[in-house]
């Protein structure tokens, strides 16, 4: 470990700053004070926060220096900053999911995400920027405008989780919590040179993760290499009572998995229909180079095909809105957040109409509608039952590849970051941005994206997705470990590294 | 509503022309010490919403967790009426919005519920004596109740009209059973008859195994009532709901007054509509609510926050062998060794005073006499009180102890009642109120002599009738040599020692 003395500390790594902290050689106050200066000096640009607790941060951040002082044992990431995701509750921080329906709330409990993060000493620095209810993949569907691509201002971060990546990637914070529900993690790191993890559905508890479609969410960890990822994951993931979907069983070693990064003798899998008509040449490019050093590496690669893949999108767009069209109910005005039209000339379900009207922006609208359709009766087997069939055939895509691979790989999205505006009035092609990323929520399958490279053409990260069966998340950090050393060897640094300064 | 959907029919006219077909869907409150899907406490009665939490209240970010002591009674009482217990089966969000609602969506079961295709045999006393029914259960399922509101301001009671309205969400998760009967024909003119009986047997059923206890005073069983009509032979009518009925009193009446008014619309041209339709306690009578005709449609889906239920065959079969004795079965074994009439019978289950009977029997008091307290000083003190038998203070240990005192002569009947007066007035158990009452018998012979001998000093005409032999008119001296010991002399006793005084003989 080096002397931090004198280097910037937001350019470090969370397990440096870690060791740095731990030994001494820096206090987590100078470490948060460093990352809140950075927010003050480049977040009105980037826009990653809707909400900075500088307070309650650094008062986090001075009960782990005298945890220090008394000799108390530190977790591995104790007094490291992070970026919570604006969906996730912390008691008495405002939580808005990126709504105007929400502004003003503020929990009364914390996430189990939250508790982890609290009982591992990590620093939340505070809350950032979403898709409104993470239904988008650019983050321009906040009510509170867009977050900017650290990259490029004028383009997107990815979404709905482009608060959490563009934090990262800006250097605000080295790390951040995501929600993936069909690639809102994976997705936002592909396009910032990020890596983002998705655990296997049941990984991480649900609780207190504001419900987009209960069936597919996952909260996972966002970071700048791997093994910060690792740390972040082991953090927060186990079983919690709380969410009767949580998994009761020990947590793969994704730790280890990091720092023993070997993928000789695995064998891997391209999935054949994720590729081809409608992904950048300059991601598929990244990509092919991405499977030679594999190969290199020593892994076994070969192709595989998963033939209902071609239905996930289809199948994707009827099972969320039929599920958010149901979580989104209880948003009506009665309890929580915004009350619009009770001016004593309206009945209670005026009220509750006029609050939605007003506090849900165009795109929660859509779902809404889309769901409540498809669940109607008359329309529930030919929509909600068929979709519920076409998860079940892609499982079963799954399974099958399982057998032959142990892994599969694809690009993240088709695309580099596009830019802000470009696709905010077509939702059909922002919908195609998750095409590679939704089959893995529809089966519940663990996935990494890690940063490959430069789309040749833009100049933009591109993103590798890593898919695992579920509970052996440790094969995506064994691999994605592996890859990033073999790129960190030949570029000298990580990709982020390469991010013009803001 | 029109004047017309009002009118009536007199009843014994309509079921001489209609054949009803009834239908029972009945909620109760399990008595679970916890709530459906988290860990908030069930008491009734609390301060407005201070038991509440994230998940009942429906926060956003809250999550269920299935209470599994609720999968567990609603099995129980699955197996007490002949069900099959499905071996998996989901939850199912029912969505609709409401104020009452935390999270806009009730989680229900819906196509996959836990309990289906059972029966509960009823008796009904006619004039041709008992008569069983059969009733036909069509499922048993889980879900949470709704919150409560009150409306103030407006004359209507309900949300429209009122000037504001609260919520009380201490309700809400509470764990509900709905026990839905299959469409119940054949019971012509006994129908409402019928419809009572089942609403006691279930709640006798629930008591018994302990699931809930059915405190309709408190709202914890409700009933929505179908009836339609047909015409002898020919294919059943439409049928209409009335929701809310509370009590088994109102149930009975309540499809009493749907024949009458089904059949005056029906003779009258008109048609019955599926309609949704409010029993009001004070007329006995119902009032239309919104029509069926244009359904909610509630969207349900399998709740996707909870895993499916499945109940091992080795737990289904462990419950069903720990069921205690059918409450029919446990009647006609008690009737039969305590040797009484239906009638009897029937004013014991009446009076809910069965069990403590029993047990009572079972602590080692003569039957009869168990009968006499529970029936007679104890049913009054609590219909007085308007509480249950088993929430009296006077225990069966209690009753033990005084028909002992009673043998052994330390007390007289009429004592007795004093004691059990104290007892039940809460002044300790039968000894500390003998103690702090006094109530000793006096039985030493100096003191009943001189009481007797100034009875007759008084009363010296009745002392000369007896002595000429005139001995029915020792009553007079018996009761007054009572009187002055305040009952607390045997009777029987200051009988002999007069007569043996003034030398007479019975
Ligand atoms: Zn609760």
């Amino acid at each position: 470990m080096g002397d931090l003395m004198g280097h910037d500390l937001t350019r470090q790594s969370a397990s440096t700053l870690a060791d740095a902290i731990s030994q001494g050689e820096v206090s987590a106050e100078e470490v948060t004070k460093a990352h809140l200066e950075r927010i003050a000096e480049v977040d009105p640009r980037v826009h990653a926060f809707l909400y900075v607790d500088s307070d309650d941060a650094l008062a986090a951040a001075k009960g782990v220096d005298a945890k220090r002082a008394r000799g108390d044992r530190l977790g591995a990431l104790a007094g490291v900053p992070l970026a919570l995701k604006d969906i996730l509750t912390m008691k008495g921080v405002p939580t808005t999911c990126g709504s105007k329906i929400l502004e003003g709330w503020r929990p009364p409990y914390d996430s189990h995400v939250v508790e982890r993060l609290r009982t591992s000493d990590i620093v939340i620095l505070g809350k950032t920027n979403m898709d409104e209810f993470a239904m988008g993949s650019s983050t321009e569907h906040s009510a509170y405008g867009p977050t900017r691509n650290p990259w490029d201002l004028e383009r997107i971060p990815g979404g709905s989780g482009g608060g959490s990546s563009a934090a990262i990637a800006a250097f605000e914070a080295p790390l951040a919590i995501g929600t993936d529900t069909g690639g809102s993690i994976r997705q936002p790191a592909a396009v910032t040179g990020t890596v983002g993890v998705k655990p296997t559905y049941g990984g991480v508890s649900r609780y207190g993760l504001v419900a987009l479609a209960s069936s597919l969410d996952q909260a996972g960890p966002c970071a700048r290499n791997v093994l910060d990822t690792a740390l972040l994951h082991a953090a927060i993931a186990g079983h919690d009572p709380r969410d009767s979907t949580s998994i009761n069983a020990a947590v793969p070693d994704v730790v280890g998995a990091a720092l023993n990064g070997d993928v000789r003798g695995m064998r891997i899998g391209l999935v054949r229909e994720l590729s081809g008509a409608g992904y950048q040449a300059g991601v598929e490019q990244r990509f092919r180079e991405a499977v030679e050093l594999l190969e290199g590496l020593g892994a076994e690669v070969i192709e595989v095909s998963c033939p209902h893949f071609e239905y996930a999108l289809g199948a994707y767009y009827l099972i969320l809105p039929s599920e958010a069209s149901s979580n989104l109910a209880r948003f009506d005005g009665m309890r929580y957040g915004l009350r619009a039209g009770d001016d004593g000339s309206h009945s209670v379900e005026e009220v509750m109409a006029i609050t939605r009207e007003a506090g849900f922006g165009p795109e929660v609208k859509r779902r809404i509608m889309l769901g409540t359709y498809a669940l109607s009766s008359g329309y529930y087997d030919a929509y909600y039952g068929q979709a519920q069939k076409i998860r079940t055939l892609i499982t079963r895509d799954f399974d099958a590849a399982f057998t032959q691979v142990d892994v599969l790989i694809s690009p993240t999205a088709p695309t580099t970051a596009f830019k802000i505006g470009e696709k905010v009035d077509d939702p059909i092609a922002m919908y195609l941005n998750d095409v590679a990323t939704i089959p893995v929520n529809l089966a519940g399958n663990a996935a990494m994206s890690l940063p490959i490279g430069l789309a040749p053409e833009d100049g933009l990260p591109v993103g590798l997705q890593i898919i695992a069966p579920p509970m052996t998340d440790d094969r995506l950090y064994r691999v994605g470990s592996a890859v990033e050393s073999a790129l960190v060897d030949k570029w000298g640094q990580l990709l982020i590294e390469e991010a013009p300064a803001l | 509503m029109s004047a017309h959907a009002d009118e009536l029919m007199d009843y014994d006219q309509a079921v001489s022309l209609f054949d009803p077909v009834i239908g029972l869907e009945t909620h109760v409150e399990l008595g679970t010490n916890s709530k459906m899907f988290c860990s908030c406490p069930t008491e009734f009665g609390a301060e407005a919403n201070t038991q509440i939490c994230p998940v009942c209240v429906g926060l956003p970010g809250s999550m269920p967790v299935v209470n599994a002591v609720a999968v567990e009674s609603t099995i129980r009482m699955g197996l007490a009426l002949n069900c099959d217990i499905a071996s998996w089966c989901r939850f199912a969000r029912k969505n609709y919005f409401y104020p009452d609602m935390p999270k806009d969506y009730q989680i229900s079961q819906y196509d996959e519920p836990l309990c289906t295709d059972g029966y509960l045999d009823v008796i009904v006393p006619t004039d041709d004596g008992p008569q069983v029914f059969r009733i036909e259960i069509e499922r048993v399922h889980m879900e949470e109740d709704t919150g409560k509101l009150t409306h103030s301001g407006g004359d209507t009671g309900r949300i429209h009209g009122a000037d504001y309205s609260l919520v009380d969400y201490n309700r809400a998760g509470i764990p509900l059973i709905e026990i839905v009967t299959k469409p119940i024909p054949g019971t012509g003119a006994l129908a409402p008859v019928v419809a009572r009986a089942y609403v006691a047997e279930l709640r006798n059923l629930m008591r018994s195994l302990g699931v809930s206890n059915v405190r309709m005073e408190e709202g914890s069983l409700r009933c929505d009532v179908n009836v339609s009509l047909a015409k002898p032979g020919e294919p059943w009518g439409t049928r209409s709901e009335t929701k809310n009925v509370n009590s088994l009193r109102s149930v009975e009446r309540a499809v009493h007054s749907e024949i009458e008014r089904q059949s005056a619309l029906l003779t009258s041209g008109g048609r019955v509509i599926q309609e949704t339709r409010h029993f009001h306690e004070d007329t006995g009578r119902s009032t239309s609510g919104r029509s069926k005709e244009q359904a909610e449609d509630y969207r349900y889906f399998p709740e996707p926050d909870l895993v499916p239920v499945a109940p091992s065959l080795e737990w289904i079969e462990q419950l069903r062998a720990s069921l205690p004795e059918a409450p029919a079965a446990k009647r006609a074994r008690l009737q039969e060794s305590w040797g009484i009439t239906d009638f009897e019978m029937q004013t014991l289950v009446n009076t809910d005073a069965l069990d403590v009977i029993e047990e009572t029997v079972a602590a080692g008091v003569e039957q009869s006499a168990a009968r006499k307290w529970w029936m007679g000083e104890f049913a009054r003190s609590a219909k007085e009180q308007g509480i249950e038998l088993s929430q009296l203070r006077v225990r069966p240990a209690d009753i033990v102890r005084v028909e002992a005192l009673i043998g052994e002569g330390a007390l007289t009947d009429k004592m007795a009642r004093q004691v059990f007066e104290g007892v039940l007035a809460g002044e300790g158990d039968v000894d500390s109120v003998i103690a702090q009452r006094g109530l000793v018998v006096v039985s030493d012979d100096t003191s009943l002599l001189a009481a007797i001998d100034e009875a007759l000093a008084a009363q010296p005409d009745v002392a000369e009738k007896i002595a000429s032999g005139k001995v029915q008119a020792a009553g007079a001296i018996v009761g007054a040599v009572m009187k002055a010991t305040q009952g607390q002399a045997d009777a029987a006793k200051v009988r002999a020692l007069l007569l043996e005084k003034l030398g007479v003989s019975e």
